[in-house]
C-alpha cells in the first residue's frame, strides 16, 4: 500500500475519539475490526444484503461493509460492542434488546446477532416507547437482515418484549 | 435440592459473549496475521495451460505464490476420500491446488499470500491462468446421458452404484392391485452459514508445532488430516474450532484444502497465516446439496395400504466425492419413513457434474427421499379418493411393532432398525394442530376473498445419532469448578448450555460451576464431529457417563472421610451429605482437593491434602493401585446404531390468483426426539429448521447455466428466507425415549427442515389441483403450471437455468 493512498481520520467510535490512519479503500467493517480490534462487527456477504455488519454511524443503521472508513471522518460510529452503558457503579447495563435476545433464545451460531441489535436497537430507540409496539413495526425493524440459524421467531419474539421493557420504564 | 435441570428451558450461557461481541470467531483471531487469497478456476471444465505470475510480483507486500508445483510428499497427492464405501466403485477428489485439469468453477488454482488480504488480491488479480475449455456436464440429466465426461476415466459419470432392497419388488408390483408411476426432481440449495469457512494457522518454531484454528464441525480429524499431509506427528498439532458461525452441514467436510494450504504456509513463511472465505468463494467453492431426479413406481391395494415400492435415483454429486455417497445413502435409507413397506427396492447412480461438490447440508438426503415418499402417498390418496392423512394413518408403522426392522443398511453401516416412537400419535397431533378435520371451511373463506388455499402434511423418521463414538471428559477442581470437555464441535445449538445442563444434574452441583469446552484437541483428542443431530445423543451421554464417573469416585472418597457407606451418600449443591443427616458432609471441592495426595502446599485449599495433614493408614500407599490421583474421569457413548427421531409437518399455504405468489399461512410441527434437555433450544432447532426448509421449497437453488457459471452467487440473487418469508410455526412435542442411550435421547438438529418441500407441494397441490414433480417452485413456475394442459409439468429444465 502507498503511502500517498493513506488517510488520517478522526472519528468517535462507541464514544471515544479514536485517530487512525487507514488506506482510502480500507471498508469501514475491515477498519472496525482489524484497526480499532472491534471484532463483534461481522461481515457476513461483503455487498449490504445480509446485514450482519450493521452498525450505527451518527446514530442511524448503516452497513459497514458498503462505506469506506474515510467516509465517517468526523462521524459517530456506535458498534455491538458499544450498545450498552456504564451504570454508574462501573458496570454495564445491556441495551434492553441485548437483554432480550438473551431472554427469549434470539440467536443460536451468534454471528448475524450484532448486525440485528444494532438495527433494533436504533429502531426502539428512535420510537415513543410509550406506545406499545405492532407486529407491522416489528417485521419492518427485523425484516431487513439474514439470520440462518433461528428462523427470525425469536428474533421477532425479543423485539416485542425489549419494546414491552421500554414501554414499562418509559411509563413507571 | 438442586434446581431441576434436565428438561428445563434453561437460558444459554454462551449468549452474554454472543450479544456484546465478544465472540472469538475464525476471522476476530491472529490480528496479526498475514492473509491468504486464491486465484480460482473461472471455467468448469479446462485443462490449465500456463500459470504466470510475473505481473504480481511487483505487488509490494506479496510474500508468497503457490501453485501445485509447490506441493511437496502427501500434499501432491489427491484430497482424502473421507467415506470410502464398496459401491463408490470411482471415487475422485481434487488436490489442494489444481493439478491439469479444472473440474468446477471455484476450483482453487493458486494461492498467494501477502501482509494482508487487499494486498493478496491485488496479486491474486495480477495472475493470469489460460486454459484450454473442455466439455462441461451440468445437471442429472446431462450427467445421466454422458455425452461427455467429467472425469476422463469414468466415460458414463457413475462415482457409485448403491442398490438396497428387501424382498423381490418385480413380483410384488406386478400382483398389487394398482401401480403408479411418477418422476420428479428436487434441486441444489446449500447449507450457506452466516459465517463462511475460515483457517488460521500459526506455525511454532522452537517447538516444531503447528496451532490450527478453524470454523470446522470436525476439529479432530482435521487435526489428524493435517498431520498426516504436512508429514507433523500428531501431537505436534493442534486444532481448534472457535465460536463458529453456523455449519449445518457444510463444514462437516474436511480437510478442504484450505486447511491443509494455510497450515503449510504458516509452517513455510514462520509467520501466522489466516484465510476467512468471502461470500463468493463460498458459493463456488463449498458444498452444495440436494438435486436429484427421482423415478417411483408403488403398489398399493383398494384401501390404499402399500404392498410394494421401487425407486430410482439420479444423484448429483458435482465434481468429486470426498464424503463418499452418504446423501444417497440417507436418501435410499430413510426415504420409507414411518410407513410398513413389504417389499422396498431401491437403486441409486451417484454422478459426476462440473459444478461445485455435493456434501450433506441439513437433512443431508432426507428431504429428497421424504419428498418421493409423501409424493407416493398423496398420489395414492388421489387415485383411491381418500382422505391424505387417512391413507397415511392406514399405512403407519404401529406402536406396538418396536423395534421396527426395515432390512436395510443406514449410512453408519448398521441396521435400519427404528428404536422407538409413536407414528400414530404425531398424526393424531398434526391433525389437531392444523385443524386438518376442519379445513374445508377455511378454504371456502379464502375463495370468498379470491385466494386459492391449500392444505399438505408430510411425515419423517430420521436416524439420528450414528456412532462410531463421542467421549466426555469431567473434572472437579480444588476450587469447585466443574470442567468439562468433549471433542465434538458447536456451531450454535447450545452445547455449552445443554452440556452443563448434564453434568451439574448428574453432579449434583449448581450450573454456574460448570465450564463446558467442546471441539478443542487440546482438551479432548477422541472424536467423531457434529453432524447427523447427534451431539446431543453421542456427547451428551458421554459427558452424562463421565459425570457418573466422577459422582462414583467423590463418593467414595468422601465415605472414607465420613466414615459412611458410600451408598449413603449424595450430592446436592455441591456438597457430599449423608441422606437425612444434615451437617454430615464435606463439600465436592474437598474431595476434589483430598483426590490428589500432595507434597506440596501450593495454596491455601493444597494445605488438607499434603502427608502431614492428618492420619492416613499408613499400611497403604497413597494412591490405590488401579486408582489415579484427581477427581475426574473420562468416558465413551458408543451406540449399537442409530436412533430414530420422527415427526410430521402440516403447512396451509395461500395463492394469489394474479400474482400466483405463493404465502404460508400456517405451518404446524409435531416433533419427537426423544427426551428432551432444554426445550427451548429443541424449538428454536426447529425453527430454524423450518425456515431452511420454506427457503428449500419456494426459494432456493443454485442457478447453474450450462456452461457450469453459477449465475446467482451472492446473497443478493440466491434468494434466502428474510423474516417475512418465514411463517409463524406452532410445534407440539411427543416424548418417545430411546432405549438405546443412557439419557433416552434421540436428535433434534435437522428435523425442521426435512419435510418442508414435501408438506409445501403437497399444499400447493391441494390448493390448484395440478401436479407439482419439482421442488422449489416460483410464482412464474407454478403459473405457467396452471395454465398449461398438462396436469403434470416439470418446473424448470431441472438443474440447469440458463
Amino acid at each position: 500500500m502507498s503511502i500517498d493512498t493513506d488517510r488520517t481520520i478522526s472519528v468517535t467510535v462507541n464514544g471515544v475519539p479514536r485517530d487512525a490512519t487507514v488506506p482510502v479503500r480500507l471498508l469501514l467493517s475491515d477498519a472496525l475490526r482489524h484497526e480499532f480490534g472491534l471484532t463483534g462487527t461481522h461481515v457476513g456477504c461483503e455487498h449490504g444484503v445480509c446485514g450482519s455488519c450493521t452498525v450505527l454511524v451518527d446514530g442511524q443503521p448503516t452497513r459497514s461493509c458498503l462505506v469506506l472508513a474515510v467516509q465517517v471522518d468526523g462521524h459517530e460510529v456506535t458498534t455491538v460492542e458499544g450498545l450498552s452503558r456504564s451504570d454508574h457503579q462501573g458496570g454495564q447495563v445491556l441495551h434492553p434488546i441485548q437483554e432480550a435476545f438473551r431472554e427469549c433464545h434470539a440467536l443460536q451460531c451468534g454471528f448475524c446477532t450484532p448486525g440485528f441489535l444494532t438495527t433494533l436497537a436504533a429502531g426502539l430507540d428512535a420510537r415513543d416507547p410509550a406506545v406499545e409496539i405492532t407486529e407491522e413495526e416489528v417485521d419492518e425493524l427485523v425484516g431487513g437482515n439474514l439470520c440462518r440459524c433461528t428462523g427470525y421467531a425469536n428474533i421477532k419474539k425479543a423485539c416485542r418484549h425489549a419494546a414491552a421493557a421500554m414501554r414499562e420504564e418509559a411509563t413507571r | 435440592m438442586t434446581t431441576k435441570l434436565f428438561g428445563e428451558p434453561v437460558r444459554r450461557r454462551e449468549d452474554a459473549r454472543l450479544i456484546t461481541g465478544q465472540g472469538r470467531y475464525l476471522d476476530d483471531i491472529g490480528s496479526s496475521a498475514h492473509a491468504a487469497a486464491f486465484v480460482r478456476s473461472p471455467y468448469a471444465h479446462a485443462r490449465i495451460v500456463d500459470i504466470d505470475v510475473s505481473a504480481a510480483m511487483d505487488v509490494e507486500g506479496l510474500l508468497a505464490v503457490y501453485t501445485y508445483e509447490d506441493l511437496v510428499g502427501p500434499m501432491a497427492e489427491p484430497l482424502p476420500v473421507l467415506i470410502p464405501h464398496p459401491q463408490l466403485t470411482h471415487p475422485r477428489t481434487g488436490y489442494p491446488l489444481a493439478r491439469d485439469v479444472v473440474h468446477h468453477v471455484g476450483e482453487a488454482v493458486v494461492m498467494v499470500v501477502a501482509t494482508d488480504r487487499y494486498v493478496a488480491e491485488d496479486a491474486v488479480g495480477r495472475i493470469e491462468v489460460s486454459y484450454e475449455e473442455l466439455p462441461v456436464v451440468v445437471g442429472v440429466d446431462a450427467a445421466r446421458e454422458a455425452v461427455h465426461a467429467v472425469h476422463d476415466d469414468v466415460p458414463d459419470n457413475v462415482a457409485a452404484r448403491h442398490h438396497q432392497e428387501t424382498g423381490d419388488v418385480e413380483p410384488a408390483l406386478a400382483a398389487s392391485p394398482h401401480v403408479l408411476s411418477f418422476t420428479q426432481y428436487f434441486e441444489r440449495s446449500a447449507a450457506m452459514p452466516m459465517e463462511g469457512k475460515g483457517v488460521h494457522a500459526r506455525w511454532d518454531d522452537d517447538d516444531s508445532s503447528l496451532r490450527v484454528y478453524t470454523s470446522t464441525q470436525a476439529s479432530t480429524s482435521v487435526r489428524a488430516a493435517i498431520a498426516a499431509k504436512l508429514q507433523l506427528s500428531l501431537e505436534k498439532v493442534e486444532v481448534i474450532a472457535p465460536d463458529v458461525g453456523g455449519g449445518f452441514g457444510v463444514k462437516i467436510v474436511h480437510p478442504w484444502p484450505e486447511e491443509l494450504l494455510v497450515p503449510m504456509a504458516a509452517r513455510m513463511l514462520g509467520h501466522e497465516v489466516k484465510w476467512s472465505e468471502d461470500r463468493r468463494e463460498h458459493f463456488i467453492s463449498s458444498a452444495h446439496e440436494r438435486q436429484q431426479r427421482q423415478e417411483v413406481t408403488i403398489g398399493y391395494d383398494d384401501d390404499g395400504r402399500i404392498t410394494a415400492l421401487d425407486v430410482h435415483v439420479w444423484h448429483d454429486n458435482g465434481a468429486y466425492t470426498p464424503y463418499g455417497i452418504i446423501v444417497p445413502i440417507v436418501t435410499a435409507t430413510q426415504l420409507v419413513g414411518p410407513y410398513v413397506i413389504p417389499v422396498y427396492r431401491v437403486q441409486v447412480e451417484s454422478l459426476f457434474t462440473n459444478t461445485v461438490i455435493v456434501t450433506p447440508y441439513r437433512g443431508a438426503g432426507r428431504p429428497q427421499g421424504c419428498f418421493a415418499m409423501e409424493r407416493a402417498m398423496d398420489r395414492i390418496a388421489q387415485e383411491r379418493g381418500l382422505d391424505r392423512a387417512e391413507v397415511r394413518e392406514r399405512n403407519l408403522i404401529q406402536a406396538d411393532q418396536f423395534p421396527y426392522d426395515h432390512h436395510l443398511t443406514f449410512q453408519d453401516g448398521r441396521p435400519v432398525i427404528y428404536d422407538s416412537g409413536d407414528y400414530v400419535g404425531l398424526m393424531a397431533k398434526l391433525k389437531a394442530l392444523v385443524h386438518w378435520d376442519s379445513f374445508e371451511a377455511r378454504r371456502a373463506e379464502a375463495a370468498a376473498r379470491g385466494k386459492h388455499l391449500g392444505i399438505g402434511m408430510a411425515m419423517y423418521v430420521e436416524g439420528t445419532g450414528p456412532g462410531p463414538y463421542e467421549g466426555g471428559h469431567v473434572q472437579v477442581l480444588g476450587s469447585g469448578k466443574v470442567l468439562v470437555s468433549t471433542g465434538l464441535t458447536s456451531q450454535g445449538q447450545g452445547h455449552e448450555t445443554v452440556f452443563a445442563q448434564l453434568v451439574a444434574s448428574e453432579l449434583g452441583v449448581p450450573m454456574e460451576d460448570v465450564e463446558v469446552v467442546t471441539g478443542d484437541t487440546r482438551r479432548f483428542g477422541y472424536a467423531v464431529g457434529t453432524f447427523a443431530s447427534r451431539a446431543a445423543v453421542m456427547s451428551g451421554n458421554a459427558v452424562a457417563l463421565a459425570a457418573r464417573g466422577v459422582k462414583e469416585k467423590a463418593l467414595r472418597i468422601a465415605a472414607e472421610v465420613l466414615e459412611v457407606d458410600p451408598a449413603d451418600l449424595e450430592i446436592d449443591e455441591g456438597l457430599v451429605q449423608v441422606k437425612g443427616t444434615p451437617g454430615a458432609s464435606i463439600p465436592l471441592r474437598t474431595v476434589a482437593v483430598l483426590s490428589n495426595p500432595l507434597r506440596y502446599a501450593f495454596d491455601e485449599a493444597a494445605k488438607q491434602a499434603t502427608q502431614f495433614a492428618g492420619p492416613g493408614d499408613d499400611s497403604k500407599p497413597p494412591v490405590a493401585a488401579g486408582d489415579a490421583p484427581g477427581l475426574e474421569h473420562t468416558d465413551y457413548y458408543s451406540p449399537v446404531r442409530s436412533t430414530f427421531a420422527s415427526g410430521a409437518h402440516a403447512a396451509v399455504v395461500e395463492i394469489d390468483p394474479l400474482t400466483w405468489e405463493i404465502d404460508v399461512v400456517d405451518y404446524a410441527v409435531v416433533h419427537d426426539c426423544g427426551n428432551v434437555v432444554n426445550p427451548m433450544i429443541v424449538e428454536g432447532q426447529v425453527h430454524g429448521g423450518v425456515a431452511q426448509g420454506v427457503g428449500g421449497a419456494l426459494y432456493e437453488r443454485m442457478a447453474y447455466d450450462r456452461d457450469g457459471q453459477l449465475l446467482n452467487a451472492s446473497f443478493m440473487d440466491f434468494l434466502m428466507p428474510y423474516a417475512s418469508e418465514v411463517p409463524d410455526v406452532v410445534i407440539d412435542h411427543q416424548e418417545t425415549a430411546s432405549p438405546l442411550n443412557p439419557l433416552g435421547l434421540k436428535g433434534a438438529g435437522e428435523a425442521g427442515v426435512i419435510p418442508g418441500s414435501a408438506a409445501i407441494a403437497s399444499a400447493i397441490e391441494d390448493a390448484v389441483g395440478r401436479r407439482i414433480a419439482a421442488m422449489p417452485i416460483s410464482p412464474t413456475e407454478l403459473y405457467d403450471l396452471v395454465r398449461s394442459d398438462a396436469d403434470q409439468v416439470t418446473n424448470s429444465h431441472p438443474g440447469v437455468l440458463a
